[in-house]
């Protein structure tokens, strides 16, 4: 019963838009934007361009080591937030940064790195550089800046798992015979896999359709399939092609949330096999994580 | 090798302000069972935390059969710990959580495989292997903890409250299966409890703190029988405590008296003049603390016939008795203001005469050697 508000807003605002996108991708292009209803392949058949290929095995590519390093950073991060005693001055500081507006952050980034900005700057006035260093307008700036915007999305998740696990494990393994390092990644990844899985899932989606970091802070090589998406709307107005590709980033997002539950299933059927109890919450797991990728999939799809 | 002695020599740890240890010394021998008694916040968890290395003393030092650890992390040392909450990991099955040493140091896999099953074995649980923490019983993940803190073939064991969180049957259970693996593997375990039974009923020492202070250390029944202080004697079991000024000081003239012992005159506010031996050296005039433990005392509705010079004999009323199925203890008011606990086991058939009931009025008596003067104090 309570079911109908939900389902009337997911067919109205998930359902409905992914429909039209999947029907316009498979349409003929209309000659000033929007689409003509006939049935074409002409967009799919466009995606072969070895341009696009580039693109979004880039884009790929960018969105991996972007979410790698996010990971990597937000990890510790999230574990010493869970550690310390000012956890609500520490949660605020992460969060504070969504009290500015996204595209404000993003210049804020370009005031910092340009070639006139504050760091430019302050090297010139250390006299370590001459002239300026081009930070701006390259992958790397796009990586940077990229990591900048999804870190507190992964460090949430986390921060919040490893809030619930149980320090003295750590304890035990250190005990046991385990180097510091050795118990962080025997005992304590696996504990907080779900953690894991929801960061990366939510760096790793928005990332691999970020539009506006790599129009802003990127060059001519740092395109991603969101800026492609963009020109084919508003610039070569070629709607079916835009669709098309954003239907590429749609089945590349649910191929990676699907391989990833399979993985956890995978294993909750191995504790199955062992016995009831224990898979209960992996089951669990499953069931929310899957809802969480299907909403930022929608909203990040076509906007940023 | 077979166990280390321990030994903790002028430990002190602060917190902030707190001070958890205060110079604190103790020997433990090779192979001893022995206990660290206190109440919460004694320091007794603290000490254990060093010598396991999760904590750095201030200042002391800890000792292996003579080498230093206070250096060595705690992966490092070879002491191993059952925790009070068991720390089990959650995510690997009872034989991975067993082979986790083992998987550490990289032994081969089939030495893995028969070590891991000879300690399931050991705590009878090598038919759970499979399974994982979270379907385990409270006392079967008790006894995964100590398969696998002993599966590394560690020297001493320390044990963190390990029976606290389970229910009483099983806890007597669990410490008699604890005492059998103590008696097959012969290494030193050091435990930490606070229930004082469990510490009287397995250890073959044991140290008795509090407020970051070791009071006494001794075997369970010189600390039974002979508290050091008021503090042991309260804690350690049931005790009538009282404050006295010694009067007088006699040699005992008796075959089986122990040296110096000597038969003191205690003159008690509430009790009136009583006599206790002693072999501490006491002068009249003295401030002291006496106690005698309500085992000791017999009580009857008739008087008893005094056929020795040492025992003291007191007329009382029955307060309220307890009856507990096994013994009744009794509150006999011998005055205003003295109120004895007494107790009587419900032995056998040659038990005489009828049953001693609220408002009678009774005897209690008890020889001179069974109450001790358990503090000397200065004033």
């Amino acid at each position: 019963m309570y079911a109908g508000p939900i389902a009337l807003w997911f067919t109205l605002f998930f359902v409905a838009p992914l429909i039209i996108i999947v029907a316009y991708s498979f349409m003929k292009k209309g000659l000033y934007g929007g689409v003509e209803y006939e049935f074409s392949l002409a967009a799919y058949h466009a995606l072969a361009n070895p341009n696009f290929v580039t693109i979004t095995i880039r884009t790929l590519l960018t969105s991996i080591v972007a979410t790698i390093l996010t990971i990597l950073i937000a990890l510790p991060c999230g574990y010493f937030m869970a550690k310390s005693k000012n956890q609500t001055i520490l949660l605020l500081l992460v969060i504070i940064p969504f009290w500015t507006n996204f595209l404000i952050r993003v210049y804020a980034w370009i005031a910092i790195l340009g070639n006139n900005g504050f760091l430019n700057d302050l090297l010139n006035r250390l006299g370590l550089v001459k002239d300026y260093i081009q930070f701006l307008y390259n992958q790397e700036a796009v990586i940077l800046v990229l990591v900048y915007m999804y870190l507190p999305y992964a460090i949430l998740p986390l921060f919040s798992t490893i809030d619930k696990f149980d320090f003295s494990l750590l304890e035990a393994a250190r005990d046991l015979g385990a180097t510091k390092f050795q118990s962080m990644i025997k005992v304590l990844l696996p504990n907080i896999r779900s953690g894991l899985f929801t960061a990366v899932l939510f760096t790793f989606i928005p990332i691999f359709g970020a539009y506006a970091v790599p129009l802003l802070i990127g060059g001519k090589d740092s395109y991603m399939l969101g800026n492609v998406i963009a020109d084919q709307l508003t610039k070569t107005r070629n709607w079916p092609l835009a669709s098309a590709i954003s239907m590429v980033i749609t089945v590349v997002t649910t191929a990676g949330v699907m391989i990833m539950m399979a993985l956890q299933k995978r294993e909750a059927q191995r504790q199955k096999e062992s016995e009831l109890s224990g898979s209960i919450t992996t089951m669990e797991e499953i069931d929310s994580a899957s809802e969480i990728p299907a909403g930022t999939g929608s909203v990040t799809g076509g906007a940023q | 090798m077979k166990g280390s002695d321990v030994i903790i020599e002028g430990v002190s740890k602060s917190f902030g302000d707190f001070k958890a240890l205060k110079d604190v010394s103790l020997k433990i021998n090779k192979g001893e069972f022995f206990s660290l008694l206190g109440p919460s916040g004694c320091g007794k968890t603290t000490l254990l935390r060093i010598i396991a290395g999760f904590e750095t003393p201030d200042t002391g030092l800890v000792t292996f059969d003579g080498v230093d650890v206070l250096p060595l992390p705690p992966n490092m040392r070879h002491a191993n710990t059952v925790f009070q909450n068991y720390a089990l990991f959650p995510h690997l099955s009872i034989f991975e959580n067993v082979a986790f040493p083992l998987r550490i140091k990289k032994v081969p896999n089939r030495e893995i495989k028969t070590k891991v099953m000879d300690y399931l074995k050991l705590v009878e649980l090598e038919n759970h292997a499979h399974k994982k923490p979270s379907q385990l019983s409270g006392g079967q993940k008790q006894r995964v903890a100590i398969a696998r803190a002993l599966i590394n073939e560690p020297s001493v064991l320390l044990l963190d409250e390990p029976l606290s969180a389970l229910d009483a049957k099983l806890r007597q259970h669990m410490l008699i299966e604890l005492d059998k693996i103590h008696d097959k593997i012969g290494i030193t375990f050091i435990y930490v409890t606070h229930d004082q039974q469990e510490a009287l009923s397995v250890s073959d020492r044991l140290a008795v703190m509090c407020q970051g202070d070791v009071l006494q250390v001794g075997t369970p029944h010189e600390i039974y029988e002979s508290p050091a202080t008021d503090f042991v004697a309260r804690f350690i079991g049931e005790t009538n405590l009282f404050d006295g000024t010694v009067v007088s000081v006699e040699p005992v003239e008796h075959p089986k008296a122990a040296p110096n012992e000597t038969m003191v005159t205690l003159d008690i506010p509430e009790l009136g003049r009583i006599k206790v031996t002693t072999v501490d050296t006491v002068a009249p005039g003295m401030k002291v603390s006496f106690t005698i433990r309500p085992e000791k005392i017999a009580i009857s509705t008739e008087k008893p016939s005094l056929k020795r010079n040492d025992i003291n004999l007191f007329e009382g009323i029955v307060d309220e008795p307890i009856y507990s199925g096994f013994q009744t203890k009794f509150y006999v008011r011998l005055s205003e203001n003295a109120v004895l606990k007494v107790m009587k086991q419900h032995s056998n058939y040659s038990d005489e005469g009828p049953d001693i009931v609220w408002k009678d009025s009774v005897y209690i008596s008890w020889s001179a050697d069974d109450g001790y003067i358990v503090e000397v104090k200065q004033s």
